[in-house]
């Protein structure tokens, strides 16, 4: 025992040395927090749209007020002919144009109906449906005001409400994908190459011959690893509570139980490929395309897994990270206790065994 | 009982066309002895002592260090076995202090409870000891690879290479060093590309090519040289060595820094014009050339 805390103190050496590295480690869950966070949202916000308003009536500067007074919503120009439509959208400012015929107000008045036009620029096609969506609610909205004095026998009301994450706030979906990303980067990554960098130095072959056994080589060098982690999904819930407002709606001891078990599963990953490769660089490029793609592409973090064909589905099922983000946000985000994800964890756990036994065993006692 | 004894011990490398590193290599270290491996680059030293530190497995043949085998009982010698890899770099940024540390702990023990075994090297560098291993003279990095390997008392000391890319005033202090560990009773196998540090050694092997060419005392392997040797120095040596190849008369004719060195058929010198020449005693590279040419002449 007193060998393997030897071991661990010369780990933890290695990594406060590294000042640098270490600024990294600690620093990019903030980073990348703040980058998915802020800048790379799906959310629509400050969208400009423009307006051919042909009726000039009260009730269209009215529906235009209504878009105008709306915080997700920018007046941005007016046109006066079909032909500024075309123009307005070369200009690639405007997202939506809303399109008042002339005779809007007399068919509203007569008729009960009227038609507006919205026309969006698809050329981003998600974020288009979710501005013409969005258009069509403050419509309909606008229409229930015009109706509040009136009875109109059969209308049907429909409403939408989304759940747990009602303003549908991107964040809330990222910060548990961001939790795993950053700890499958730091264990497998950092573990991987720490020990790689004792098989290129030369000093593994030291290390070999002396009586220490394997498994304490392995395991001492995971221990350093899996308190950075830790610290880093401190930091990730402390940041995304008290300054992105994300609800952290279950029981934070459980988040943190799942956040060890998905750390030990990635720190089995890395020391499985420190393993079987050579060089710090091959260690490097497994670590960054053979896990990190896999984990930010099928994990659930960017597209639905439900969305994908059968074959990644069933590749995504081989993802800690998968299992991991799943969980989190049945505790984080609904508030669910552990038999809700004891089914998770019980994955989490047989990746940790599997691949730890895998890489012990791998673990050559010679050269 | 020997301390390392080798028996018939072949190693092959490569799938398609295997190389032979190493030729049934026969040979045993005494106990306290310091024995010395010389042999250029590729000789296969490197390969016998990763056979003899249980690193690596021999294709053929058996060897065991304190009566125990390499092979079934490589837990036990890892206890008392020292093992310093040619490319061994220590950990650059842990201290001369935290190095010894940890390779004192990895073994179980103490800097304290060691500190009087590697006292004669350590105190050299010992001002240093907060400092760190990657900032060290390469004299200085050596000696503290030196206490590493021996902070754990091991009875056998493997050094591969330890002198190669140090400075030669540096060479000279780790040999001696090495020699005063004899009074420790420790066994030192150690290797070595440069001739001259072969004097230093208590017993030489003579490697090339996978064999054991010869195995004596450095005077001993002196003794063997079978013919005189002349140094022979002109304006030009290298034309002198062009023209001193076709002549049938010389029996071999090598440069050594700024002699010739020749021997001649039927130990019959010769006169050469306008060059001095004087007759010398070998010194172990020529016997290792010697013995390298009767090798490929017998071949």
């Amino acid at each position: 025992m007193r060998q393997f805390f030897n071991f661990v103190k010369k780990e933890v050496y290695h990594i406060t040395r590294d000042k640098r590295t270490l600024f990294i480690l600690l620093a990019m869950p903030i980073i990348q927090l703040l980058l998915f966070g802020y800048a790379i949202t799906s959310d629509i916000k400050d969208v400009r749209f423009s307006v051919l308003d042909e009726s000039g009536s009260t009730a269209s500067r009215q529906l235009v007020e209504k878009f105008a007074g709306n915080k997700y919503f920018i007046h941005y120009s007016d046109l006066h002919s079909y032909d500024d439509i075309e123009r307005e959208f070369h200009k690639g400012k405007t997202k939506l144009v809303i399109v008042i015929p002339s005779d809007f107000a007399n068919e509203l008045q007569h008729t009960g109906t009227a038609r507006v036009q919205l026309l969006a620029d698809a050329s981003d096609a998600s974020e288009a449906s979710i501005v013409a969506g969005y258009g069509q609610l403050i419509i309909s909205d606008f229409q229930q005001d015009l109706s509040k004095n009136e009875t109109i026998p059969y209308r049907i009301h429909i409403e939408q409400k989304m759940l747990y994450n009602p303003q549908l706030i991107s964040s809330y979906n990222f910060v548990p994908g961001i939790i795993g990303l950053v700890l499958m980067l730091i264990c497998a990554i950092m573990t991987s190459i720490s020990i790689v960098r004792e098989k290129e130095e030369g000093t593994m072959e030291v290390l070999l011959v002396s009586p220490i056994k394997p498994v304490y080589i392995v395991l001492a060098k995971a221990v350093p690893y899996l308190a950075i982690a830790f610290v880093n999904i401190l930091s990730i819930l402390f940041i995304s509570h008290f300054l992105m407002d994300v609800p952290i709606v279950g029981n934070i001891f459980l988040i943190l139980f799942l956040g060890i078990l998905f750390i030990i599963s990635a720190l089995s990953l890395g020391l499985l490929i420190s393993s079987i490769v050579d060089t710090q660089r091959v260690a490097m490029i497994i670590s960054a395309v053979g896990l990190l793609v896999p984990t930010l592409l099928l994990s659930g973090l960017i597209y639905p897994i439900e969305n994908m064909p059968w074959l990644l589905r069933a590749i995504s099922n081989i993802i800690p990270a998968k299992w991991f983000i799943s969980a989190v946000k049945d505790v984080m985000l609904k508030g669910m206790g552990f038999e809700a994800i004891a089914f998770e964890c019980g994955i989490l756990i047989l990746m940790a065994v599997v691949l730890l036994t895998i890489s012990i065993k791998q673990f050559k006692n010679r050269l | 009982m020997a301390a390392i004894s080798i028996n018939n011990i072949t190693k092959m490398y490569g799938g398609e066309s295997p190389v032979k590193a190493l030729q049934n290599i026969n040979f045993e270290v005494n106990h306290g002895e310091l024995f010395g491996l010389i042999g250029p680059d590729g000789a296969g030293k490197t390969s016998l002592f990763r056979i003899l530190a249980t690193l690596l497995l021999p294709d053929k043949g058996s060897a065991s260090i304190e009566n125990l085998d390499v092979v079934n009982h490589y837990r036990e010698i890892r206890n008392i076995l020292s093992y310093m890899p040619g490319k061994f770099s220590l950990y650059q940024d842990l201290t001369i202090k935290e190095n010894l540390e940890f390779f004192a702990g990895l073994f179980g023990t103490t800097l304290d409870a060691n500190y009087e075994f590697i006292k004669d090297i350590y105190v050299q560098i010992e001002p240093f000891k907060n400092r760190r291993a990657g900032q060290l003279s390469g004299g200085m990095k050596q000696k503290l690879a030196l206490c590493c390997s021996l902070i754990h008392k091991p009875s056998i000391l493997l050094l591969d290479e330890p002198t190669t890319g140090v400075d030669p005033v540096s060479r000279k202090e780790f040999w001696e060093m090495l020699r005063t560990l004899r009074n420790q009773n420790i066994t030192t196998l150690v290797s070595t590309p440069y001739m001259d540090e072969a004097n230093m050694c208590d017993r030489i092997a003579l490697i090339q090519n996978g064999q054991i060419m010869s195995i004596n005392t450095p005077s001993g392997i002196l003794d063997q040289f079978p013919y005189r040797l002349f140094a022979i120095k002109s304006n030009n040596n290298y034309h002198l060595l062009q023209k001193l190849k076709d002549n049938s008369e010389i029996r071999s004719c090598y440069i050594f820094g700024e002699y010739l060195h020749i021997t001649f058929q039927d130990n019959r010198p010769i006169e050469i014009h306008g060059t001095e020449m004087m007759e010398i005693k070998p010194g172990i590279e020529d016997c290792f050339i010697e013995l390298m040419d009767n090798g490929s002449n017998n071949n």
